[in-house]
């Protein structure tokens, strides 16, 4: 198994490395150590290899990641897995803000908890954040699934197009046009489908609330003038 | 006085302050309840490059011939840190302009006439297609607040970035793009419902502020493996310490876009009324540039109303690498052209002042999605007007630049130029005509 020392060998090497990497490499896992909070690292990938780091990363870990599994032994800073097109990313520990933003497809698993503005303009991408999640998660979120095992913080979805919220915990306020929606036998066997590939398969998507867009706001009207 | 005599007045006179557009625009207002929305940059007059003269050569200045003796016109753009720079073979290049706001004929029109020409064109909001990645020899790939369409695949495909953070029509704006002109394609590329009216973020949804822009930088450098050279695009407001930022951040390039630059869709009260206009822009950024030791180190493009060669020459004399063009682009592929003045009649408008690029109902067949217009857009033939226009531009602005006597466009300097305005003089810095009074001139030179 390579492995990559960020303490001795330049982030550059470690990305060009791993572009250079030809779709069907034998060399299919990655070890990084001492990332020491260094950021953008592990980005662009687009290959179905493993990259596993051990520690904390700084912005933009994984970020545009295709294919490839990227796994966070440590907690990882802003916009970890930013623009995802596919693949999974794990982070052990907790995860800034911004995280998952504007990413199209694959899958986000966050043990610890996920600071503001989780799955911003998300367009597609499956997060999971088994701790909380900060204010502004989901906002103008446009596809995708955001799953949250504890709470929410304010403005929950605010502005949101056509994503899916599920919450478990509580949620302290709803942002514009994000409103509450039953929880019907579609969500549930989807939300079955996200948590067995988080690696849940205990927990139970019936605990869950559903929120997305009230669709209020999609064409203007002078009447919701308020809202804006 | 008889009685008769009391009902004779002075003949009517309007108000200067109520002018009859702002009369119209308080009617439509209250019949409407809500803003105006238009394509189109700022109409109202501001201080501008026709308030600027050159002073050619004289007994202390020799020109060089016309077309015996060479004057380069060539730009390389991304020299600070890209492995792989871009040369333009002129100074000039087409402005960020996107599929949606523009129908796929019209992108693929630009590319065409851009390469003919030897220079680049740039993507928009809401992704790259195919027919402008074929057209366009040189593309520069954005990355907007909204990121709609982005794809590390099309980054990978692009020759350069650009990062936006403002445009000059609207600085502190998001993009819109209104229900008609969401069609199908539009809304896959976008991954939004079809028809809706598209408002989008006005700030980066993973960045805020200068040092996060700089770890953004990295991010894309790093994927794309350090390769491209990377533009950050501001609208014009701080001009100098957002390009004091911008290169702080790391950027290859700073593009400048002043208020009067175009835009696909914006509220007319946000276009006329925020931001400065490119005039007054160009001299600090420069100036920015120096004072870190960058200037040509960073190159830096400028745009905002620029409609000619002796536009594009006073660009450079400023100081700027290179301009952009959007609007006099789309003019030369056939927007707001007499031969529809039928067509624009029946919009309630004339060729010349036609604006509502957000309506969807282009009769040129542009600044639409609609198929049938669509098709009215020859992109073989547009691209050709765009690429005569181009030569034009760039033949203008060698014959302005030999007639100062510099072999490159690049070395017109604000030594060339004076101006008609105490105004115009104030905000270029450079004299008055007939003077040597620079007004405003700080100690600090700007
Ligand atoms: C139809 C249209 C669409 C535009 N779309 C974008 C865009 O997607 N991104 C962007 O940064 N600027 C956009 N702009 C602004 C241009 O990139 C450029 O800044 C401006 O047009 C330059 O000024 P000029 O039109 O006076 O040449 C658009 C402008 C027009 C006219």
């Amino acid at each position: 198994m390579p492995t990559i020392d960020l303490g001795a060998v330049p982030l550059r090497e470690l990305n060009a490395a791993l572009h250079a990497l030809p779709a069907d490499t034998n060399e299919t896992h990655w070890k990084v150590i001492n990332p020491r909070g260094k950021h953008a690292i592990a980005v662009g990938l687009d290959v179905p290899v493993t990259v596993e780091v051990e520690g904390s990363v700084g912005y933009y870990c994984a970020g545009m990641n295709k294919k490839a599994t990227v796994v966070i032994n440590g907690s990882a800073g802003q916009g970890v897995a930013e623009n995802m097109m596919s693949g999974r990313v794990h982070v052990k520990g907790d995860a800034s803000s911004a995280a998952g933003a504007t990413a199209c497809g694959g899958l986000l698993v966050i043990d610890g908890n996920a600071s503001a503005r989780c799955g911003i303009s998300l367009r597609g991408l499956d997060i999971v954040v088994k701790g909380n999640v900060g204010h502004m998660s989901g906002f103008m979120a446009q596809a995708g699934n955001i799953v949250v095992l504890g709470d929410a913080g304010e403005h929950l979805g605010d502005s949101i197009y056509e994503a899916r919220l599920y919450v478990r915990g509580t949620v302290k306020s709803l942002g514009t046009d994000c409103i509450e929606k039953d929880l019907r036998p579609e969500h549930v066997k989807d939300l079955r489908r996200i948590l067995d590939a988080a690696g849940l398969p205990d927990v139970s998507p019936t605990e869950f609330r559903r929120y997305g867009s009230a669709r209020r706001l999609y064409n203007f009207h002078i009447d919701s003038i308020g809202s804006y | 006085m008889t009685s008769d005599e009391r009902w004779i007045h002075t003949p009517p006179r309007h108000s200067a302050t109520f002018d009859a557009h702002a009369i119209a625009e308080i009617h439509r207002a209250a019949a409407t309840g809500i803003y105006d929305i238009r394509g189109f940059g700022a109409k109202r007059k501001v201080p501008h490059f026709d308030d600027l003269l050159f002073l050619g050569a004289s007994i202390s200045r020799y020109p060089l011939e016309g077309y015996r003796e060479k004057c380069d016109t060539s730009v390389t753009l991304g020299t600070r840190f890209a492995k792989k720079p871009i040369t333009l073979k002129i100074p000039v290049t087409i402005a960020g302009m996107s599929f949606g706001s523009l129908s796929a004929p019209a992108k693929e029109a630009l590319g065409r006439g851009a390469s003919l020409m030897g220079t680049s064109t740039t993507t928009g909001d809401g992704g790259m297609t195919e027919e402008e990645r074929a057209a366009s020899s040189l593309l520069v790939y954005q990355v907007l607040p909204s990121r709609y369409g982005m794809d590390p695949d099309q980054l990978r495909r692009a020759d350069a970035i650009e990062i936006v953070i403002g445009q000059g029509a609207k600085p502190g704006g998001g993009g819109m793009l209104l229900g008609q002109k969401i069609s199908e394609r539009v809304a896959k590329m976008r991954t939004l419902p079809q028809g809706i009216d598209q408002r989008s973020a006005c700030r980066h949804p993973d960045w805020t502020g200068p040092d996060d822009l700089e770890i953004k930088i990295i991010e894309l450098r790093e994927i794309t493996d350090w390769e491209k050279p990377v533009y950050v695009k501001v609208g014009a407001a701080r001009p100098y310490y957002d390009t004091a930022l911008a290169v702080k951040s790391g950027a290859d390039v700073v593009v400048l876009d002043g208020m009067q630059g175009g835009t696909a869709a914006t509220q007319d009260v946000f276009i006329e009324n925020v931001g400065l206009p490119i005039l007054a822009a160009i001299r600090p950024a420069v100036q920015a540039l120096q004072d870190l030791g960058m200037h040509r180190k960073v190159q830096l493009i400028v745009s905002g109303g620029v409609r000619n060669g002796a536009d594009v020459a006073k660009c450079l004399a400023l100081g700027a690498d290179a301009v952009s063009i959007g609007t006099a682009a789309l003019i030369a592929l056939g927007d707001n052209h007499p031969h529809l003045a039928e067509e624009y009649k029946k919009l309630g408008t004339v060729p010349g002042a036609y604006d509502d690029w957000h309506e969807g109902r282009d009769p040129a067949g542009i600044t639409t999605q609609d198929p049938e217009l669509t098709k009215r857009l020859d992109p073989v033939a547009a691209g050709r007007r765009l690429a005569n226009y181009l030569s034009v531009l760039t033949l203008e602005c060698q014959t302005i630049a030999r007639a100062c006597g510099k072999s490159h466009v690049h070395n017109l300097e604000p030594e060339d130029l004076v101006a008609l305005t105490v105004e115009a003089a104030a905000m270029a810095q450079v004299p008055l005509a007939g003077t040597n009074w620079i007004p405003g001139k700080s100690e600090r030179g700007w």
